[in-house]
């Protein structure tokens, strides 16, 4: 008979953006679970709302199955003795030992059975160390010091195998068969069982599956024209149990305020989805999703709104208040930023910024206001619209629109999938910013560790690495370093889809200018699927190891002392294609090489004759190597 | 409701559920969980439970009563539940049931929210409260206080009384707000707003803050030493923490400075809760 299995772990609310990843982290770590203990059965759901992890499985067994192995004993030779003492330690008698041959002779053996236990018992065994395994960014403890650590305190716990409680404990919580419903539209304790564990939740105001409450939102709105907003509204089915959306409004005039301000307070302060009119413009209107089923009242509508119209004041009263002391006079008040404490001020960063700007050829006077939007009060309030506030604040102070538009784009690409900046002069201002804070955080070796990186330093250089190639920055300042090595080959094999041996290839024949590595990482990808690419990868594998070998790097040698057939060939195949493209060079090339490794001895007994050799293959390995170290490329014939 | 009576109605629900109910502390601080009624009694094995309106002074948030939403002196209601019971999110919910909200007519969502004040050593794990997409309440437990791990682990739970309030009264500045019968929030306490403001921004004399700050931490250096005197030693360690506040506001603080004021503040704060911590039998020496 095989049986249905559910645990819920039920918990104070939990952060909408670590659900997803522990649900994960559970559904793979219990899987491990049925198959190593072999309790049968697989995972078929996992689901969580913000107080509860659930996981479903089925075909678990109601018994581990027996276990029968073979063990061996001393060898027949030994004798009586040790077979006793053997059947002894095996908890029987010499005389149920049966023999055993293998290649080194006969052993004595005796065929050992482990009868499998219930598996209720080794889920109640395994279960506490396992939901307390779940990986978490940051944990707690709430029953005291040196206690169990969860994301949030848990409250209760369903462990059901079949009808049958589960039963074990985690800090103070035994498990059953009680759940709890929403705060406000459940009861806060009910049975239930696996077949109506659902439809009970659902009838206490909780929608255990994520999709269906993204379904109810999505329904809910369908009428609206909402400006689509993916990632507000995975948070926003994960900080309720039962979401109902409603729409709010507030009043035209604001509209006059840049859209930018008025969305940044909705999403990131609020977490209402915008909504816009007929022809793509923003609409006075937002929508709040609620956590409960209804307003029969309109009091969270109106409180929503009441709650939006104070913070547009702040923000209507932060922008009249910034525009009494333009950009360029905030330049002074920098000093009184921090960049960082050991890094000094954002004067600081601005003068070096600027000038590196000025180096690189790009807009200064962009770049000696970028910052000064830091002392501004919309900024102080609205710190997300750092950039952005600058850029509208400088144009509606008649900076020109490169300047502004500089500004407006300096902190992009704020994620890989963010765009970089719109304009040169934006690209340079972005770069420049980005570079100086690594370089000077670096020299104060305020490094990046493991999955630490609190300024910031990884996202930094994917934005310069991704600056130069796609915003084709030429003049770029020369990489160089681990760091940056990494997030270039990063960049290459991830978002570009570049094979990792092509990227290492063509780093190792140097990375400092990314526009010229990309190019040559294109070509070798081209040639790449061509017939004799593989095969002459192979030979210049050889080839580097023979000189690796033979400890050799020079390349000067005489003509007059190759040997004619398929030695002149070969160098008449590499002069002949001197200076051609690597495209049309790998063909001719091919047979001449594999030739001359079928027919000619390097090591030859004539030391100038082997001297010779040796020089010609790096000659050759050299010509290459501007390009791409081949020797790098995985061949079909090594895997 | 008026003002008054809702600091009655949390006052009243907070002594049934056995919360000792004490008047604020008499020292200016920056939030209620800079009262030595929190930030001293969550330190140690010992239960406790407390309740009190804190008047807490943040001299760079007054708008010299100009802005209907922000107040140089903001009255916020502290408990503290040590150990945090199991119920504590329904005996919130209770709370505010207490003080007129219906729930079932109302959204209430718990939102991430940590909490850290360095200058303190002192950390949490918990949330905002947002009721109708207004912040009323910060609900927090304690992980570490005064550079130590703590023992039993208390919930701190913070009403933004003002905010609260308004939102019940519905009204759009917290200066119409109805304090008792008769009279507004402004009556009460507008004044306070444009005078504190004029002093904290313009004219609190910085020559004269800066030595008190020296006088201030000196004192609480020696007490520090000294068996069975972290009280007063604490409220040492406030007055540094205030006059640094104001020297903010003044704008006398450069960036190289401030990291150093700071990490002074802080190494009374974990002195004090050292000695505190050896004062009642926890530790024998005063270091986290």
């Amino acid at each position: 008979m095989s049986l249905p299995f559910l645990l819920e772990i039920g918990t104070e609310e939990i952060p909408d953006w670590m659900i997803v990843p522990a649900l994960n982290n559970l559904q793979d770590m219990f899987q491990v679970l049925l198959d190593q203990q072999v309790l049968g059965g697989r995972v078929t759901a996992v689901d969580a709302t913000p107080r509860r992890l659930v996981l479903k499985a089925e075909g678990l067994l109601e018994r581990q199955a027996d276990v029968e192995e073979l063990v061996l004993g001393p060898a027949k030779s030994a004798g009586a003795g040790p077979a006793a003492g053997f059947a002894k330690k095996m908890g029987t008698t010499a005389d149920q030992l049966v023999t055993q041959s293998t290649a080194k002779g006969d052993y004595y053996a005796i065929t050992k059975r482990t009868q499998g236990i219930p598996v209720t018992e080794v889920l109640a065994r395994e279960l506490p160390n396992l939901i307390l395994k779940i990986q978490w960014p940051k944990t707690m403890v709430w029953n005291g010091k040196g206690t169990e650590r969860f994301i949030r305190p848990i409250r209760w716990l369903v462990a059901l195998l079949g009808d049958d409680v589960v039963p074990f404990e985690i800090g103070g919580v035994k498990s059953g068969n009680t759940t709890a419903g929403h705060r406000v539209l459940g009861k806060p304790s009910f049975p239930v069982s696996i077949h109506d564990f659902d439809q009970q939740l659902k009838a206490n105001g909780v929608i255990l599956s994520a999709a269906d409450r993204r379904e109810r939102i999505e329904s809910g709105i369908s009428a609206w024209r909402v400006k689509p907003d993916p990632d507000l509204l995975h948070t926003l089915i994960y900080i309720t149990e039962f979401p109902t959306p409603i729409l709010g409004s507030f009043d035209p005039s604001y509209l006059d305020l840049p859209q930018e301000v008025l969305v940044t307070v909705m999403r990131h302060h609020q977490k209402y989805l915008s909504v816009e009119d007929a022809d793509g413009k923003l609409a006075p209107h937002f929508i709040a999703v609620m956590n409960t089923n209804a307003d029969p009242d309109g009091l969270v509508r109106q409180g929503n709104e009441r709650v939006l119209r104070a913070r547009f004041n702040d923000a209507r009263f932060f922008w009249d208040q910034d525009q009494k002391k333009k950009l360029e006079d905030r330049v002074e008040d920098l000093k009184t930023v921090t960049f960082q404490a050991k890094l000094g001020s954002y004067y600081d960063k601005t003068q070096r910024v600027a000038a590196l700007v000025k180096q690189l050829g790009g807009n200064e006077r962009g770049a000696y206001l970028a910052k000064c939007d830091l002392t501004t009060d919309m900024v102080k309030e609205f710190t997300d619209l750092q950039g952005i506030v600058g850029g509208l604040y400088a144009r509606a102070q008649g900076e020109s629109e490169e300047v502004a538009q500089a500004i407006y784009d300096h902190y992009k690409p704020l994620s890989m999938e963010d765009e970089i900046p719109s304009t040169h002069a934006g690209r340079i201002l972005s770069l420049a910013d980005k570079w100086d804070t690594l370089v000077e955080c670096f020299k104060v070796g305020m490094t990046p560790t493991g999955s630490r990186d609190p300024f910031g330093l990884r996202r930094a250089a994917q934005g310069i690495v991704r600056i130069i190639v796609e915003g084709r920055v030429k003049n770029a300042p020369p990489l160089e370093g681990e760091f940056l090595r990494d997030r270039v080959e990063h960049y290459f094999r991830e978002v570009r889809g570049f094979a990792y041996d092509e990227i290492r290839a063509c780093m190792a024949a140097g990375w400092a200018d990314l526009l010229d590595l990309e190019a040559r990482l294109k070509r070798v990808q081209g040639v790449r699927t061509t017939p004799d690419f593989e095969p002459i990868a192979a030979s210049f594998k050889r080839i580097k190891n023979i000189l690796k070998q033979a400890q050799f790097s020079d390349s000067t040698f005489h003509a007059n002392l190759l040997e004619p057939g398929p030695e002149l060939d070969l160098y008449e195949a590499i002069s002949g294609t001197s200076g051609q493209p690597l495209e049309s060079r790998i063909g001719p090339l091919r047979p001449k090489v594999d030739l001359f490794f079928d027919k000619v001895l390097v090591n030859a007994p004539d030391p100038h004759i082997r001297r010779n050799r040796l020089a010609l293959l790096q000659n050759l390995l050299t010509e290459f190597s501007t390009i791409a170290d081949f020797s790098e490329i995985v061949t079909e014939r090594q895997s | 409701m008026t003002f008054q009576e809702t600091v009655l109605a949390l006052k009243k629900y907070w002594s049934d559920r056995g919360c000792i109910i004490q008047e604020p502390y008499d020292v200016e601080v920056g939030a209620g969980t800079m009262a030595p009624e929190t930030f001293l009694r969550v330190l140690g094995p010992d239960p406790y439970r407390v309740a009190y309106v804190q008047p807490s002074r943040r001299p760079a948030d007054g708008r010299y009563g100009e802005n209907p939403n922000r107040l140089y002196k903001h009255q916020q209601l502290q408990v503290i539940l040590k150990p945090s019971p199991a119920d504590v999110i329904d005996l919130y919910l209770g709370s505010l049931q207490a003080i007129g909200i219906d729930l079932r007519k109302h959204d209430i969502k718990f939102e991430e929210d940590n909490w850290e004040a360095p200058t303190l050593g002192a950390w949490g794990i918990g949330w905002q409260v947002m009721l109708d997409g207004l912040e009323i309440s910060q609900f927090t437990y304690f992980q570490q206080c005064g550079g130590f791990d703590l023992d039993l682990i208390p919930a701190e739970l913070t009403y933004g009384l003002e905010r609260i309030v308004a939102f019940l009264q519905n009204v759009d500045s917290v200066y119409d707000i109805i304090w008792a019968p008769g009279f507004l929030y402004s009556d009460v306490r507008l004044k306070d707003e444009q005078q504190f403001s004029k002093y904290n921004f313009e004219l609190a004399d910085v020559g004269m803050l800066w030595q008190l700050f020296d006088l201030h931490e000196k004192e609480c250096q020696r007490l520090i030493k000294i068996t069975g005197v972290a009280l007063p030693a604490y409220d040492q360690v406030l007055k540094c923490s205030h006059i640094f506040n104001l020297l903010d506001s003044r704008g006398a603080i450069s960036v190289t400075e401030r990291v150093g004021v700071i990490g002074r503040v802080r190494r009374l704060a974990l002195g004090v809760a050292g000695a505190w911590m050896v004062e009642i039998g926890v530790k024998t020496e005063a270091v986290a």
